[in-house]
């Protein structure tokens, strides 16, 4: 996995509350049998039009949010499904980082695997966030992950938390298997125990 | 490991490999489900870093999502469905894992084979890359979805790293009214709780109304648990549990079945057990309810009306709007008054036995309404041999309902299987989301009797009052 470098890039509001992993992703795109290339069916249903062209109402379609690396969300962000393929389709498509006042636990945790940042803040800094994404062309926030600081374009600075096994997962690229497997020898212990105590399991 | 602990500490605690001090630990997985939507990516990532399965016999695959349920002998004409069902086949084969494939009559939908199986077991940890995988905590296990990479963690080494949730109780007392069901109760609390409401938490489900239902009526409550935003949701083990478990395939036996008795009758929360939070509802209180929204939170009484997002919160306004729009409705309509033009029975949440009885005990002697279409799409194909035997399938051909092959079907429409741009359908499935069962398609979740009621009238109506 790469490493997680700070950068400061274009944000795009999504105001909407409760977006499932279906809009981020609609069941067609999960036939693949691979993890990119999905970046063409993030959010389709709401991103095209019937005849396939662009729907210019949609945010990431607005020539100013056209190269947003980062999403600034309603609450809830990602419930519904267990579908990988929803942060795989925002990283194909180059989203980094989410921000929103909360996500669903297991679009949050699916992120962390492909090396993105789903942050969360309270009401009054998403909210703040939102407005200064509107107003487009100012529309870029820093985020610097080791001092766990968003930087907005007028230098306001909001911090945010973050479990530090996560963080040093994402800091220094690490594959969480390997991590594992180091373990090997305590696995190997609980199951020879197991298999005395549960020897039905 | 001293003090009252709920089930979920109980299980959390007997299977922790072990704890790092940032609180990330190590738990073992007993058993793994997979299916062929999010495992290829998992399997290609064990052989791009040349891992190993490491115990094979504790996964156990089926499909589900691609299949079609109508005539399969001829294979699946989607092509990139039958890519990923073959992927499945190859990847079981080269590294394995046992395989249900579509002609086995033990296939059928991932959370319905499992308990059927006897592979779903109280105070086990069961995960699976699907998010309904918290069905199997009717059983008393600790089941939850995960995402393609901890796919691929288990896999490799039989554990996930994981964080503990909160422990979130909700108590649903007295006897729910005729015709309210188990959907209704889970329906009602994600009313209740939003579909935010569980996040961060496992929720166990406790009280009479709770202990008053069938193991397949548990599943459904378990099963939607997601939908209220917990990753998992328990029910304590009983009688009931164990009478269930007793002879299935891969069920323990003879001794080895008491003494899992005894450690399962353990499991139940401790009277003084500490829970973050706590919620009451009453189901003598319950009417059947019907989902108006794109979201499963968006619930009314059969008995109400389509509400008006003007006299929502500010924060829910816009979103809720959109989603009457999208479902081409007005507020103020009477949900009686809602005509449907599909109704779909089957799904992870309501494709068991029991759920054909009801919907059989509703249309038997009547006839599907002229201006719709109505499919019965059995859950697993034991469950389709069970209804033969007992006759049910003649009753919904009869009364003019297509009686398919087990699969997913149209929850998902990741089949053929699929609601045309704007027609409304009445679903027993778990999600209304845009999309969800077809593009622009219009969703209503209902229980599988108010389904089967709606499907002979043509419209939505309250089972209660539905008479012959």
């Amino acid at each position: 996995m790469e490493k997680f470098k700070n950068f400061t890039a274009v944000a795009a509001p999504l105001k909407e509350i409760n977006i499932d992993t279906d809009k981020i992703i609609p069941k067609q795109y999960l036939k693949t049998i691979q993890r990119t290339g999905l970046g063409k069916g993030l959010f389709s249903e709401m991103r095209y039009n019937d005849d396939g062209t662009d729907n210019k109402n949609f945010v990431l379609n607005q020539d100013k949010y056209k190269n947003s690396k980062i999403l600034v969300t309603g609450d809830n962000f990602g419930c519904g499904s267990s579908r990988e393929h929803a942060p795989w389709a925002l990283l194909d498509y180059g989203i980094k980082v989410v921000i929103s006042t909360s996500f669903a636990d297991i679009f949050y945790g699916n992120c962390f695997k492909n090396g993105m940042l789903p942050i969360v803040l309270d009401d009054k800094e998403v909210s703040l966030l939102m407005e200064e994404t509107e107003r487009g062309a100012n529309a870029t926030l820093g985020i610097d992950l080791e001092n766990q600081e968003i930087t907005t374009s007028d230098g306001n600075i909001i911090n945010f938390k973050i479990d530090n096994f996560l963080k040093h997962c994402l800091l220094n690229g690490l594959d969480d298997i390997a991590l594992t497997l180091e373990k090997d020898k305590d696995i190997g212990n609980y199951e020879t125990e197991i298999k005395n105590i549960r020897p039905w399991v | 490991m001293s003090g009252a602990r709920t089930i979920y500490d109980k299980i959390w605690d007997d299977h922790l490999v072990n704890k790092s001090e940032d609180g990330a630990s190590l738990l073992y997985i007993d058993r793994h489900l997979i299916h062929e939507v999010t495992s290829p990516q998992a399997f290609e990532g064990l052989r791009v870093t040349n891992r190993k399965v490491r115990c094979p016999e504790k996964t156990l695959a089926v499909v589900d999502h691609n299949v079609p349920t109508t005539d399969r002998k001829n294979g699946i004409a989607d092509e990139e469905s039958r890519i990923q069902v073959e992927a499945l086949a190859k990847n079981c084969k080269e590294f394995g894992i046992e395989y249900f494939n579509e002609l086995d009559v033990r296939q059928g939908i991932v959370h319905v084979i499992g308990p059927e199986q006897g592979f779903t077991l109280p105070g086990t940890t069961i995960m699976c890359g699907d998010s309904h995988t918290s069905t199997h905590g009717a059983f008393g296990a600790l089941a939850m979805g995960i995402g393609t990479s901890e796919v691929e963690h288990i896999l490799a080494t039989q554990t996930l790293i994981q964080k503990k949730a909160k422990n979130f109780r909700i108590n649903v007392g007295g006897t729910p009214p005729k015709g309210v069901t188990a959907k209704d109760i889970i329906l009602s609390i994600i009313g209740e709780i939003g579909t935010g409401g569980g996040t961060g938490s496992v929720i166990e489900y406790a009280g009479k109304a709770i202990s008053d239902l069938t193991m397949e009526g548990r599943m459904t409550v378990c099963n939607m648990s997601i939908e209220g935003g917990a990753r998992a949701g328990l029910i304590g083990p009983d009688e009931k549990t164990f009478a269930y478990m007793k002879d299935k395939p891969r069920s323990p036996k003879g001794d080895d079945f008491d003494k899992a008795i005894v450690y399962w009758n353990s499991l139940n929360t401790d009277k003084e057990a500490y829970f973050d939070r706590e919620i009451y509802l009453d189901a003598a209180s319950l009417p059947p309810v019907v989902t108006w929204g794109t979201s499963p939170e968006d619930v009314v009484s059969i008995n109400g009306e389509v509400p008006d997002p003007e006299l929502m919160d500010e924060s829910k306004r816009q979103t809720k709007k959109n989603a009457l729009e999208y479902m081409g409705l007005e507020p103020g309509t009477k949900i009686k008054d809602i005509n449907l033009d599909i109704v779909f029975i089957g799904s992870c949440t309501n494709g068991r036995i029991e759920d054909l009885r009801q919907v059989a005990k509703v249309v038997e002697g009547h006839h599907v309404n002229e201006n719709l279409n109505a499919m019965i799409v059995p859950g697993s194909g034991l469950v389709k041999e069970q209804a033969i035997s007992e006759g049910l399938d003649k009753i919904f051909m009869a009364a003019g309902f297509e009686w398919r092959e087990p699969g997913c079907s149209m929850c998902l429409a990741m089949n053929p299987d699929k609601l045309l741009p704007g027609q409304r359908c009445a679903s027993t499935s778990n999600r209304n989301f845009e999309g969800r069962q077809g593009f622009r398609g219009r969703t209503h979740l209902v229980s599988p009797a108010m389904a089967a009621a709606a499907a002979i009238a043509g419209h939505f109506v309250d089972v209660r009052e539905f008479t012959k």
